[in-house]
């Protein structure tokens, strides 16, 4: 029967397209997206795996590693307790200007990374507005790590209230007012009727939030002063070594970084396969 | 948590009552932490540039070497936009419409950009397309020069801006019916009549919106281009470099001048392109 050519659906594309099409595709991704990620795992390995990994023992990049999980550590908290609380007032209630709040809070993704840390320069600098009070009081905040987790935060500040404001306002309010009409307190509110609806989607959140606060380089670049062992986060680090021909040790430490998108991106495809109900159904980056 | 009673307050003219409780306490946070990180800050952007007066402002926006830096920046990112609207709809299309060996990690590839930190990907692009690495070397013997000039610049914007178009085209090619184009096909119109007069129509929107996108994030974008543009003043150095220089040199307004030039001209453009949208596709 296989001689006998299998007419093609109305609505079916040619074979010749459907073959260019995915050639082009593939072509395109393994181009544009694989080759890279391929480059960084094979330039790191380039000496062996001992060599990369004693790399990745060095001082300087020890310090790297840490400043960055630091800087995550007190970012992600943070922009997350203030995505819930926004997404709490935008979805709970109805207030006028309740758009624009929502324009307000979109806008650090419309602001180039450059952007977001010079304008922390602008009022802390050495030339910025209260630059000389800081000075005079021997408060660092640019150059140091204030700075750079503020930059951190601005850069990563919708990422957590952006998921959970479609979220919960799909899911409206009705769970909630039974609640308090028998009784519940705010606190057992959230905690117990909120959080289990919204959890998937707060992870989801976070997990974005996360990746980019590890792997922001533009804004923090602005704000750290490159002082080595001190203000450099890891990809900071990656461009000193590189710039210094220390290609080796500026692919391991890109690896580690490579390795965090690769596990964010894993659990990314996990969530939106086993809870697409229970994260919000449109995404935008 | 300070409300402690779960009686409806009195009604102000702008927030309409509510039996749930942490109205006040959640949005005070919000107004707080939004103005301290995000809207302080921002504001300071707008102010500062006019410490150089209005000519000072306009001179530095139109130094030679700033206007070289716009050109790049805003050209290259559009040029990275279209090739993104042409290819990522491709991929689109392939990922919606076909069926093929290891689709579903190319459709997780395609979120890599979102998640590789930028000077990973700066790294490895300008290693890729350096005259000695995997694609730059083939690409030297054609005569071609990738890194370190316009051309890189344009291919790392391109790598930044794919998933845009992609996850915004996915999404309405999944809920595009197939009746229209059986409707289409019963009339007797060809696929190809199919695709450009039914398709591509209902479409038309999202691949703006797409290409919109890309384009915003590629104006801004400083990470994934400053290692593979060699940054050579008047030729291969973006505007969000610039930026970068100015700090340097303690040219605090100047620096600021040049950043809120260049956000004032990327909402025009995308402004622009929203009105555009909504004349062109009123209907829908």
């Amino acid at each position: 029967m296989a001689l006998i050519a299998h007419p093609r659906g109305a609505t079916e594309d040619r074979r010749s397209v459907r073959v260019l099409s995915v050639a082009v595709a593939i072509a395109f991704v393994v181009l544009f997206l694989l080759l890279p990620l391929a480059t960084v795992f094979s330039q790191a390995l380039a000496n062996g795996l001992d060599f990369a990994l004693a790399a990745l023992k060095d001082p300087d990049a020890l310090s790297a590693i840490r400043l960055t999980l630091l800087t995550a550590a007190i970012a992600v908290p943070l922009n997350t307790l203030f995505g819930a609380a926004a997404a709490w007032a935008i979805t709970k209630f109805d207030f006028r200007g309740k758009g624009f709040l929502v324009t307000l809070i979109d806008l650090p993704f419309s602001v180039s990374p450059v952007i977001s840390g010079l304008v922390y320069v602008l009022i802390f600098g050495m030339a910025g507005w209260i630059g000389p009070f800081l000075r005079a009081h021997d408060i660092k905040i640019i150059f140091a790590l204030p700075g750079i987790v503020l930059a951190t935060m601005f850069v990563t500040f919708p990422f957590v209230a952006r998921e959970l404001i479609p979220l919960m306002s799909d899911q409206g309010r009705e769970e909630e007012e039974a609640a308090i009409s028998l009784g519940a307190s705010g606190r057992s509110i959230f905690w117990r009727v909120t959080l289990p609806n919204i959890k998937w989607g707060l992870l989801y959140g976070v997990l974005l939030c996360n990746a980019r606060a590890m792997g922001e380089f533009g804004a923090v670049s602005v704000v750290s002063g490159h002082i080595r062992g001190q203000t450099d986060t890891m990809p900071l680090h990656v461009e000193i070594l590189y710039n210094d021909y220390q290609f080796v040790g500026a692919f391991a430490v890109a690896s580690l970084l490579a390795l965090l998108a690769l596990v964010t991106l894993a659990l990314k495809s996990f969530l939106e396969w086993r809870y697409a109900d229970e994260i919000a159904a449109v995404h935008r980056h | 948590m300070t409300v402690a009673y779960a009686v409806p307050r009195p009604v102000s003219r702008w927030r309409n009552p509510s039996a749930l409780p942490g109205f006040g306490i959640s949005m005070g946070f919000v107004l707080f932490y939004l103005s301290a990180i995000v809207l302080i800050p921002l504001a300071a952007l707008a102010i500062r540039p006019w410490e150089l007066g209005w000519s000072g402002f306009v001179a530095v926006i139109t130094q030679p070497r700033t206007l070289a830096a716009f050109e790049l920046s805003f050209g290259a990112s559009a040029i990275a936009a279209l090739l993104n609207t042409v290819f990522g709809f491709v991929v689109a299309w392939s990922l919606v419409r076909y069926r093929f060996p290891l689709k579903g990690l190319v459709d997780a590839l395609v979120d890599l950009p979102f998640a590789l930190p930028t000077a990973v990907a700066g790294i490895a692009l300008s290693t890729l397309y350096a005259p000695n690495g995997w694609l730059g070397a083939p690409l030297a013997a054609l005569g071609v020069k990738a890194a370190y000039t316009p051309l890189g610049v344009v291919i790392a914007l391109t790598f930044i801006g794919l998933p845009f178009v992609v996850r915004t085209l996915q999404p309405v090619l999944s809920e595009l019916g197939k009746e229209a184009e059986e409707a289409s096909a019963t009339l007797g119109a060809s696929r190809g009549q199919t695709f450009r007069r039914v398709i591509l129509p209902a479409l038309a929107p999202a691949i703006v919106t797409g290409a919109a996108l890309s384009f915003a994030r590629a104006v801004g974008e400083y990470g994934s281009v400053i290692f593979i543009a060699g940054n050579l003043p008047m030729r291969s150095e973006i505007a969000p470099l610039l930026i970068v220089i100015k700090l340097e040199q303690f040219d605090y307004a100047g620096a600021a001048a040049i950043g809120l030039t260049m956000l004032a001209a990327s909402f025009l453009i995308l402004l622009a392109l929203n009105l555009l949208q909504s004349a062109l596709f009123a209907k829908r």
